[in-house]
């Protein structure tokens, strides 16, 4: 018997029902997440249905040396979950309780398939909601959220998933269930915790998560202001970071991204801008005035041709739909595209799209800008035609070269998606052999056999070493047929 | 006695671990005595190490060195109205230090505390190999994320030789809202769900302190909210006490951390000397006598909280647990395996004889 039919079989002990998957036809529903021209058949799907299901389920492939891949909703866009075709595909969708809110601790114990939104639905009743806010919130998992370290467009002002976990109870790829964190901030010993969160699934699976809550603004003013061009807007920006504001969210599209929002939304944002900006204040109702009367006049003195605010709901809803339908409103004016997601500091911000542009240029592939203008967290969308040869290729070498631009002025190759699959090539171009060496150790240490979620991160695996009393015969990559020289 | 070394650079650090000795790597040594007490054959004073190599305003990050003092560089960034958000809560401490230790004061309530300021850093590791981790942006998520190991690993992992920030700008005001009271832990609840935004809420055994920061209009705003929650007087100057330890040197000073709801039963248990970061759960106290380590931790603990001993003379670290009870700490041996499997950086000095 194969290990993963020794897994499965130990999985069908475990979890009853329909838990277990491993015809054919069912497990291609799982072959990628949100990363889709990534695709693998897993070996064998199992949803368990609590923590301990879960934790015998890691167990088995421990025991069975059988590589393991933990899904969330599947929206990740680095291909993190994507399966492994002889391994088994982890997913967490059935753990799904929100265990306890506690307005008075500012905390909340969720479950990993809790959906992100559902968090802040959850608090909101006590006044607190839960700040991270990728945009696909509204189905992406806090399980999800702690493996990719997910950001959101209001993580300029309240950082990261990494500020806003702080516990959670973990399965190790040694089957071993340990609680990291917890309740009370700076438990003793090494921040393993903090090693964890951003691992994307190669250090273990978490089972349950403690996050912070944090107090709901008493109010919220969201502006939409139009600019000729992005360097108008990139320097208003910079004016409003230099003058001590910290707003929620800065985000800026340029006019190939504000004309595909205008077509698939109509959010008719100001006529003839060759920029816009979406600035949301918020907190105590003084400090916000105080502060949106000084980002208006920093915008004006930018060059601002139009601005508008948004201080209900609705109103700011109309403002941030052209922005979040973005990604998908390119769709509409190109057949294909690539999300690109790289990070440059905030200065280089003129430099680096003049850059972009030239590129785009000279390859005559288009290039639509979308991105966190307050962290300088791009997102460029790559349009190309597959149908037409020769573009796909075009569009990809195009997509890189962004990369080697962020790396060139001191960036980073991924500012929220993650590395997972797609990047792993180009963690090379932005760490050493040591650098890479040594984030290692730390896999080593939690996974020595390698089998949590392989082949993600790394371009190359290290080797462990022998831990004493359980290696025998092959090296267990090579057994896992991860790895075939050494 | 051990053999002091002064590195100038990353390289010299290097070549100081290929060596193969024991080595503790230090400051300013105003926390040398933190922890289980070790004896290296190597002391490596990091002070030589004191760069600020770099500062971009408009990018808020600042690239130091490790041997940096925090209030030199507080200096440099204060000049663009920008500081980095760490406490001074020991005089003339350095960067590397604070990483090392995680010291925190009343800042982390606004801004958090070492892991989540730290942006990028460079360490030596046991066997001379020179690693970094993250870069000189606030965001990235390409790689494991070394520089939280780092932090609070007390000098068992690797060297940290330099560091990457990201910064804060200088707020306008200040104001200190304090009062007397007999119930700081129902005060504490009242202003950390109002909101005046609290930037700190410390403690002082009986006093409790509210810091106010921002923009003027905002501040005196915010202000009125907490007066009218918790009465007290304003000030634009910090009480004196603010953000230092509140025991003397010789003394067996506790770090003690709970559920915020906790906070009310761990004060009263911790006794008069106590003083911190009420707000978030995290307060230091003076316990008189070894005994007493144990009773508080029982009491922490029931609030999902720790105690651990930060600094006391070495025969009371003989006689009581100072990290006390450790979850996971069978994986971070494996870590401390993986990243010094001979034991030489600051052997026994950490949880579990780490």
């Amino acid at each position: 018997m194969s290990g993963v039919e020794q897994v499965a079989r130990r999985a069908r002990e475990l979890v009853r029902g329909e838990g277990v998957i491993s015809d054919r036809a069912r497990l291609r529903t799982y072959e990628c997440d949100g990363l889709a021209h990534y695709r693998v058949v897993p070996a064998l799907v199992v949803i368990p249905q609590d923590a301990e299901q879960l934790a015998g389920v890691v167990r088995a492939c421990a025991e069975h040396r059988v590589p393991f891949v933990a899904r969330g909703s599947g929206t990740g866009l680095s291909g993190g979950a994507l399966p492994h075709a002889e391994g088994v595909l982890v997913v967490t969708s059935k753990l799904r309780e929100v265990v306890e809110v506690r307005p008075e601790d500012q905390r909340a114990v969720v479950e990993p398939g809790v959906i992100n939104l559902d968090v802040s639905r959850a608090a909101a009743p006590y006044g607190y909601y839960y700040a991270p806010d990728p945009s696909s919130q509204q189905i992406c998992s806090i399980g999800g959220n702690l493996a990719e370290n997910s950001g959101g467009a209001h993580c300029l002002k309240y950082g990261f998933t990494s500020h806003h976990v702080i516990g959670a109870d973990f399965v190790t790829p040694q089957g071993d269930l340990v609680r990291l964190g917890g309740m009370a901030p700076d438990s003793p010993g090494y921040d393993l915790l903090g090693a964890v969160v951003g691992s994307e699934g190669t250090l273990g699976i978490a089972t349950s998560v403690t996050v912070r809550l944090v107090r709901l603004p008493e109010e919220v003013r969201t502006l939409l202001v139009g600019f000729a061009s992005t360097d108008a807007a990139g320097a208003a920006v910079s004016a409003i970071i230099a003058a001590g504001i910290v707003p929620a969210a800065i985000e800026m599209m340029d006019e190939l991204a504000i004309a595909a929002a205008e077509e698939a939304v109509q959010c008719n944002y100001p006529d003839g801008a060759g920029a816009v900006l979406v600035i949301e204040l918020d907190g105590p109702a003084a400090e916000v005035a105080a502060e949106y009367d000084a980002v208006e006049r920093l915008c004006r003195e930018n060059g601002a041709f139009e601005q508008r605010v948004a201080t209900d709901a609705a109103d700011r809803a109309l403002i941030w739909k052209g922005r979040k339908s973005a990604f998908a409103a390119v769709g509409r004016v190109s057949p294909d595209y690539i999300v690109q997601d790289g990070v440059i500091p905030r200065t280089a911000l003129p430099e680096v799209l003049a850059a972009i542009a030239a590129l785009s240029e000279s390859s005559g592939i288009r290039v639509a800008n979308v991105f966190h203008a307050g962290d300088g967290n791009l997102h460029p969308l790559v349009l190309f035609d597959e149908s037409v040869p020769g573009q796909g290729a075009a569009a990809e070498e195009l997509s890189g070269a962004i990369l080697d631009l962020c790396i060139a002025h001191g960036g980073s190759i991924t500012g929220e998606h993650g590395v997972g699959v797609d990047k792993a090539k180009h963690m090379p171009r932005m760490y050493d052999d040591a650098d890479l060496d040594t984030m290692q150790l730390v896999r080593c240490a939690f996974d020595p056999d390698g089998i949590a979620n392989p082949g993600k991160v790394f371009p190359t695996p290290r080797l462990c070493g022998e831990v004493p009393g359980k290696h025998k015969g092959a090296h267990p990559l090579q057994d896992s047929g991860l790895a075939e020289i050494f | 006695m051990p053999t002091v070394v002064t590195p100038a650079s990353t390289g010299d650090v290097a070549e100081v671990l290929r060596g193969g000795h024991t080595v503790v790597p230090t400051g300013r040594g105003t926390k040398l005595t933190w922890g289980m007490p070790v004896e290296p054959e190597v002391l490596l004073d990091l002070c030589a190490m004191d760069r600020v190599i770099d500062h971009q305003p408009g990018d808020l990050i600042v690239h130091v060195e490790a041997g940096a003092p925090l209030a030199a560089v507080q200096e440099v960034v204060g000049r663009a109205g920008q500081r980095l958000a760490l406490d001074e809560t020991v005089a003339g401490g350095t960067i590397g230090g604070v990483l090392a230790t995680n010291a925190s004061g009343p800042t982390r309530m606004h801004a958090g505390t070492a892991r989540d300021l730290l942006i990028g850093v460079t360490v030596v590791r046991a066997d001379g190999v020179v690693a970094k981790a993250g870069g000189r942006v606030v965001k990235n998520v390409a790689g494991y994320d070394l520089g939280k190991l780092m932090v609070g690993s007390f000098g068992t992992l690797a060297v940290i030789t330099e560091a990457v920030f990201r910064l804060h700008p200088l707020p306008d005001v200040q104001r200190w809202v304090t009062v007397e009271t007999d119930d700081p832990h129902a005060l504490v609840q009242r202003v950390i769900h109002s909101q005046a935004v609290p930037w700190a809420v410390e403690v002082d055994g009986s006093t409790l302190s509210v810091l106010i920061g921002g923009r003027p209009d905002g501040v005196a705003a915010r202000v009125a909210v907490v007066r009218d929650l918790i009465g007290g007087s304003v000030s634009d100057v910090a009480p004196a006490w603010w953000g230092r330890y509140p025991w003397k040197p010789g003394e067996i000073g506790l770090k003690v951390t709970c559920a915020i709801s906790g906070l009310g039963e761990v004060l009263a248990a911790a006794g008069p000397r106590v003083r911190g970061s009420a707000g978030v759960g995290v307060v230091y106290a003076v316990a008189d006598r070894a005994e007493d380590v144990h009773r508080l931790r029982e009491v922490a603990a029931r609030h999902g909280g720790t105690v651990v001993v930060v600094d006391a003379p070495d025969e009371v670290k003989q006689v009581v647990d100072v990290w006390g009870p450790v979850p996971a700490l069978d994986l971070m041996r494996r870590v401390k395996e993986q990243f010094d499997p001979e034991r030489r950086l600051s052997p026994g000095r950490f949880v579990g004889g780490i």
